[in-house]
């Protein structure tokens, strides 16, 4: 099975974010670049797709030159290769231009399953997946929870606003995975020592023949950037036994009790 | 530049329409657009007509092909559409920032190559349509100004506008919109649908809301939580912790990429406080924090913060609640 993960390299979410006042794009000066937790889900989806069925796993991901740590992680754990499409004209780029390199990075081998997060940490848009499975023109099964496979076919679980389903999909697809589809492993030793030596490629906008796509060619514009009121804190009482009694008082005073 | 057509994404729900729907044509009514029509899908579309027309749709384009409840819906729906647009020319289309919009919309942006924005709270029609959209959990505001292409898509989170009934509103147009389906949607079938049945009020609509984080320890401990949200006449919410962790369905997450709420009460439980959970209630006319943790970034928001064990009150509070009178 020819799989493909998608992965980002986002600023460290457990900081806080905040963008900057002059070019309203994300600083991401401010924090300890990592690979898109969200990400190691599904870079785990895949490799437990290629474990059973055979095939390799091709790491895809667009952002700057440094971008290649997060490419690197997802070798480290088991990935067999990986491309980082860098290019200046990229910054600042919206959803639609995101999907557009990666699907022209993806489609030049053929693929059986391309996975994804169901969003980024960072900018969560939450419609790169989908996107990106119009422009392969595939199938998009997205938020899934599960995932087993057969070899040909993939079945899904998946939330749904109200409940789950499952879903028997075909091949190629696009698949979304949430944070609850697996336990991400860790990279080993070894892993970390032989990702150094396994492909790596780097390709620009003109690589791929991508010509006035990025920031520029977006059909939106940051018009402002305005820091919401702070909701204020009350009083914080630690609990001697008499914790619910308080809340008890909070709630015949909101008149629903 | 006069707004033409708006055209709101109606999803289905248990073959009513969605609230989400109902909020985005009463939002579309004060645009000042030239018309309001609703687009849906479903064999249960026909059903929804009626309360679609009520919330300003002058027209109901549908189509009730089976293969939209059959398949997975974002593929056939926004080929679908995408056909209607280059029919009707809508200006702008509004989708709920549920997982079926975010299928259609970001499908549907690729496909027509338009700009699309997500995570909406508002939207202004005058000069250019702009949408403003909430970032870092609501501590900062962007407005975003879509450009000359049409149509725009737009997402908005649910509630961020009050469902009302149009003043003088007459049963709608419907109009039939052939279905696109494309042998590769046909490949992705739903062999199996379930339904979580929540006893007591919907989240989206209880006066309180008991929810619970990752400091619940277990599933079992939500028991607790129910028992509570009972006693209140309450909903019982959780962090995506915690649904990410399997212990309760994702249709009790509350946050940034769950529901929204706006309860007179809510009450976390555990819950460390983390933007993308309180972007989702920080809108409650109450908060309550219960968290072993005195730096816990939920006491921030909360009127009543109570350091502790969040098991040990809520029992107290169970049996307090229970020993009330009537
Ligand atoms: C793109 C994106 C979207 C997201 N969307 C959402 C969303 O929609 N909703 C959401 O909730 N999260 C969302 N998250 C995740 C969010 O960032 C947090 O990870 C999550 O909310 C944390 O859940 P938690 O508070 O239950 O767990 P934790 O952060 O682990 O907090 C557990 C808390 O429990 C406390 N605790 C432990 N034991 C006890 C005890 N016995 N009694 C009392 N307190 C105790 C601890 O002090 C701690 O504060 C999103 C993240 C991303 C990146």
């Amino acid at each position: 099975m020819n799989v493909v993960v998608c992965v980002k390299l986002v600023p460290d979410p457990d900081s806080v974010g905040q963008l900057d006042a002059t070019t309203h794009r994300l600083r991401r000066d401010l924090a300890e670049p990592v690979l898109d937790p969200g990400d190691e889900f599904g870079v785990e989806a895949g490799l437990r797709l290629v474990e059973a069925h055979g095939g390799e796993v091709r790491v895809v991901s667009m952002g700057p030159e440094r971008a290649l740590d997060a490419v690197r992680k997802a070798l480290a754990m088991g990935a067999a290769r990986g491309v980082l499409v860098t290019d200046d004209d990229l910054g600042g780029s919206d959803a639609l231009t995101t999907a557009k390199v990666l699907a022209a990075a993806i489609g030049r081998e053929p693929f059986d399953v391309v996975i994804t997060a169901t969003e980024s940490t960072d900018g969560y848009t939450g419609i790169v997946p989908q996107a990106l499975a119009e422009l392969l023109d595939v199938p998009a099964v997205t938020f899934a929870t599960g995932v087993v496979s057969d070899g040909t076919a993939l079945t899904v679980t998946r939330q749904t606003e109200s409940g789950s389903e499952t879903i028997l999909a075909g091949l190629p697809c696009v698949l979304s995975v949430t944070a609850g589809v697996n336990e991400p492993r860790y990279p080993s030793l070894r892993g970390i020592m032989g990702a150094k030596s396994k492909p790596m490629d780097r390709w620009t906008l003109a690589d791929l023949g991508l010509g006035g796509v990025g920031g520029a060619g977006a059909g939106q514009t940051v018009v402002s950037v305005t820091t919401s009121e702070e909701r204020r804190a009350g009083e914080v009482v630690t609990d001697d036994g008499d914790g619910a009694h308080r809340i008890v008082l909070l709630l015949a005073r909101a008149r629903v009790i | 530049m006069a707004l033409g057509t708006v055209w709101v994404f109606a999803e289905l729900s248990q073959d009513r329409a969605a609230t989400g729907a109902l909020e985005l044509l009463t939002k579309a009514r004060s645009l000042g657009a030239a018309d309001v029509e609703a687009v849906c899908f479903g064999p249960g579309a026909g059903d929804a007509v009626a309360e679609l027309g009520r919330h300003g749709a002058t027209t109901v384009r549908l189509s009730t092909d089976p293969a939209f409840a059959e398949l997975l819906l974002g593929g056939p729906a926004a080929d679908t559409l995408a056909a209607a647009v280059a029919e009707h020319r809508p200006d702008l289309i509004l989708f709920a920032a549920t997982h079926t919009g975010r299928d259609v919309a970001g499908r549907l942006a690729a496909k027509l190559d338009v700009p699309v924005i997500a995570n909406g709270l508002d939207i202004e029609a005058g000069e250019a349509i702009t949408v403003t959209t909430a970032i870092f959990g609501a501590t900062q505001v962007v407005r975003t100004e879509f450009g000359a292409r049409r149509p725009a898509l737009a997402l908005f989170r649910p509630k961020s506008f009050p469902a009302a009934v149009a003043p003088g509103a007459v049963a709608p147009r419907v109009v039939e919109v052939p279905a696109v389906i494309r042998e590769c949607h046909r490949r992705a079938r739903v062999v199996d649908r379930s339904v979580e049945i929540a006893a007591g009020p919907k989240l989206e609509e209880a006066e309180v809301v008991v929810s619970g984080g990752r400091g619940i320890q277990n599933a079992g401990n939500f028991e607790l939580l129910r028992e509570v949200a009972e006693l209140l006449h309450g909903a019982v919410g959780a962090s995506r912790a915690v649904v990410d962790a399997g212990w309760v369905p994702y249709s009790l997450q509350v946050g940034q990429t769950g529901k929204t709420v706006k309860p007179a009460v809510y009450i976390a439980c555990g819950i460390s406080g983390a933007m993308q959970h309180t972007v989702g209630m920080r809108g409650a006319q109450k908060i309550v924090a219960i968290n072993k943790d005195p730096q816990a970034p939920i006491f921030k928001l909360a009127d009543l913060g109570i350091v502790g064990d969040a098991l040990i009150v809520l029992r107290q509070l169970r049996d307090e609640l229970r020993s009330r009178p009537g």
